[in-house]
């Protein structure tokens, strides 16, 4: 009877645990906040999406308070499978009410069915206030507002060390040409300045398609990166090879890479998990990745201005375009045009529940609403890149490969960049003509 | 479908008890060894996953599975985590989804193998014109892919189906009402059992039908004369004299059924509509490891608590396989 007596009991400790936060929480809950969203009680909103426990736990904890207040449930699904079984859904007739959608493609795809509801007022009045105009567009199809964007990430950044920075007296650089002296600099140390990695399973190339973006956008502006998303500027274009070969002078220089790892075309063969794991420890200075690279640091890395490891912003090129920042993230659209999935949705895209949802995150979440206080993010980087993210003098586009064609975004582009890293003479300009030709021939015509 | 060759083969090994070559080399030595050394090599992942379900997460992620002795760091933490539940992934424990499962299961495989009987005796042995062409027909719709009608069932059940305005078939949302009457109480199939325990039951139909029907259909035709000649009607062979003799199909398609629909993701994952209170287990454990993997540690030990009811079905049902019913029945 031992065993059995002491599951009981771990049992009955694990319940407590749970139940005393709640009813200690409930007794100070102010609904004067959610007094504007009515009384939704008996109601139930299904919320799909692709974000799963533990992360969904911080979002959900975040409506809790709502909940309580309107008497509404609100039912998260994630799944994995999301964006095939969204599709289908919505297709067999039983669309979710509110879906999390983190491709502005897969938006106006779900849009062209017909069965996604415009935002309500509430979101649009939000949306207006609180997001740049970069952000509104890619929710607004043929006029319409389908829905604001819940969290953002950011990807032009570099990861540094400013603890190894300060050791050989070097200093974060503010343009282009700084940062390409301060690499020649590093390179006069006698050691390599930059690390990369590919790799990604499946999906290895898509880091290359990345530094692709960045650079189009930082030599040629939103325009030209517009109509190259959409196909209408071509990879073999005398822009995009331009971009290519600005890419292949910074990060295929064998001087520059691949720090404490190996040489051009190891490259290809590491991890992006694993490229910039040499930056703490001092083997590697620089690692162009996105903001959500700082979870692969070991536990205890100091992610600040003054730790271990920090992120700059990836500078500019053209004084156009002095802030262009590449991101991602996802957005809310509805299903069915009810009180309560209105309401739901209103809050979902305010600054209250985006400040709940930012002040329980351990780091690494933002969102690009600027009614979030900076002060709300725990970590400094997360500060940094809110700014960025929400600033409205950013020239904002999102991961164009994400909005290209499949075959195309999520296809050749990965794999020809792969191809272009792990073959041999990737500078020369017969190289990068045939790399860019390659990808184009995969253009779907249609 | 090397599942269908499997039954083929089991039936066959029941029917004919002859010694021939082929089973003399698989009841020789060398053939022991073999199978065992291929047993071996093939539980060697399970294994390694039972080992790394009672180690710690960090050990898991430092040093393999086959050096846990020399580094212990042992662990009952995921499996209580996964039978209790309360932890912040885990809310609910996993044994309700077992529960979902079950309740998915049981009918999914006792429907298809009911009604795959009865159609595979009347097209055995009651005679009707066509009956060869019926049986050809269900035994090619085994070519209908089932990604291809999950739009279209779903469809169905949330929708109903009608051409323009005449409803062929309606949905049960409001109920059936005929003349005025309340038939049928109000019953909505989508987000329901009914839509998880239906397509199972289509698709498993075709392979069901054949399968069974081979079966009954190699019984000896003296056996149906008898029991005619005692006066029996259809109804009575089929209960009486067919439906027991029947026991190993019926009990090897039931594994097959069972084990299918147990490990089944998609067709829960589509029809469930997002319900927890009818999401199997399988969906559950998709989502379970979280987005970025951070709890895959819990795959193993609910990888584990999800095994076990399908090994208990397959070793009660187990000895099916080999006993051979019809010994002695009949001379021949």
């Amino acid at each position: 009877m031992k065993p059995r007596r002491l599951v009981a009991a771990t049992a009955a400790a694990a319940l407590a645990a749970i139940a005393l936060p709640i009813s200690s929480a409930s007794a100070a809950v102010n609904c004067a906040p959610y007094k504007q969203y009515g009384k939704l009680t008996g109601k139930t909103v299904h919320i799909f999406t692709s974000i799963l426990s533990p992360e969904s736990d911080i979002y959900m904890k975040a409506y809790a308070d709502f909940e309580k207040c309107t008497g509404v449930t609100i039912q998260w699904e994630g799944s994995n499978d999301f964006e095939s079984q969204l599709g289908v859904r919505v297709a067999g007739g039983s669309a979710p009410d509110l879906a999390i959608i983190p491709q502005p493609g897969l938006l106006q795809q779900m849009v062209k069915t017909g069965k996604a509801v415009p935002a309500p007022a509430g979101v649009v009045a939000n949306a207006k206030k609180y997001w740049t105009a970069d952000w509104r567009a890619y929710s607004t199809v043929n006029g319409k507002y389908y829905g604001a964007p819940l969290s953002a990430n950011m990807k032009s950044l570099v990861w540094y060390s400013p603890k190894f920075f300060k050791k050989y007296k070097l200093t974060v650089p503010k343009t282009w040409a700084e940062m390409m002296k301060l690499s020649d600099q590093i390179v006069k140390l006698g050691q390599k300045p930059w690390c990369a990695g590919i790799g990604s399973g499946t999906a290895t190339g898509w880091p290359a398609t990345d530094w692709m973006e960045e650079l189009t956008l930082r030599m040629y502006g939103p325009k030209v990166y517009d109509s190259w998303v959409a196909g209408k500027t071509k990879f073999a274009s005398p822009q995009i090879e331009n971009v290519m070969k600005t890419l292949s002078k910074w990060l295929m220089n064998p001087k520059y890479v691949n720090a404490g790892i190996g040489d051009v075309k190891s490259i290809a063969t590491t991890t992006f998990q694993d490229a910039g794991l040499g930056i703490p420890k001092g083997k590697c200075f620089m690692l162009q990745q996105a903001s959500f690279y700082g979870a692969q640091f070991p536990q205890g890395t100091k992610i600040a201005p003054s730790g271990d490891v920090f992120a700059f912003f990836l500078p500019s090129i053209n004084k156009k375009w002095p802030i262009p920042v590449e991101g991602g993230g996802e957005f809310i659209v509805s299903f069915r045009n009810a009180p309560e999935v209105n309401a739901v949705q209103t809050f979902m895209s305010s600054p209250l529940y985006l400040t709940n949802r930012a002040k329980d995150s351990a780091g690494g979440w933002t969102t690009a609403n600027s009614g979030v206080p900076v002060s709300a993010y725990p970590t400094p980087l997360d500060r940094m890149v809110a700014t960025y993210l929400s600033n409205p003098k950013a020239t904002f586009r999102f991961d164009g490969s994400d909005a290209m064609p499949a075959a195309v975004g999520a296809g050749s582009f990965w794999t020809q960049m792969t191809a272009w890293f792990s073959g041999d003479n990737p500078q020369a300009t017969s190289t990068i003509d045939s790399i860019a030709k390659a990808i184009d021939a995969t253009w779907p015509t249609a | 479908m090397s599942t269908h060759a499997d039954t083929t083969t089991t039936m066959h090994s029941v029917r004919t008890r002859h010694d021939n070559p082929v089973r003399d080399f698989l009841s020789s030595k060398a053939a022991s060894i073999a199978v065992f050394i291929i047993a071996t090599l093939w539980t060697i992942p399970t294994f390694g996953l039972f080992v790394s379900s009672f180690r710690t997460k960090d050990a898991v992620t430092s040093t393999g599975w086959w050096t846990a002795l020399s580094n212990p760091a042992w662990t009952f933490d995921n499996y209580k985590q996964v039978i209790l539940g309360g932890t912040d992934n885990l809310q609910v424990p996993l044994v309700n989804y077992v529960v979902n499962s079950l309740a998915i299961t049981v009918p999914a495989t006792i429907i298809p193998i009911t009604l795959a009987a009865m159609a595979a005796y009347a097209i055995a042995w009651v005679p009707f014109r066509g009956s060869d062409a019926v049986f050809f027909t269900i035994f090619g719709l085994q070519v209908v892919p089932l990604q291809m009608s999950l739009i279209p069932l779903l469809s169905l059940f949330s929708q109903g189906w009608s051409i323009g305005k005449v409803t062929i078939i309606p949905t049960f949302d409001n109920g059936l009402t005929l003349f005025g009457h309340q038939v049928l109480p109000a019953f909505k199939i989508a987000g329901n059992y009914a839509a998880i325990w239906l397509p199972h039951t289509m698709f498993a139909l075709p392979l069901a039908i054949f399968l069974i029907h081979n079966f009954i259909a190699a019984l000896p035709r003296e056996l149906m004369e008898a029991s005619k000649v005692d006066g029996a009607n259809h109804f009575l062979t089929f209960t009486r004299v067919v439906l027991p003799l029947s026991v190993p199909a019926l009990a090897s398609f039931a594994i097959f059924q069972f084990l299918w629909v147990w490990n089944d993701l998609l067709v829960g994952m589509t029809f469930a509509g997002g319900s927890d209170a009818i999401m199997p287990l399988t969906y559950r454990l998709a989502q379970l490891s979280g987005s970025l993997g951070s709890h895959w540690e819990l795959l193993t030990a609910s990888a584990f608590v999800a095994m076990l009811i399908p090994l208990i079905v397959f070793f009660s049902l187990q000895r099916f396989f080999v006993r051979g019913l019809l010994a002695g029945s009949v001379k021949s």
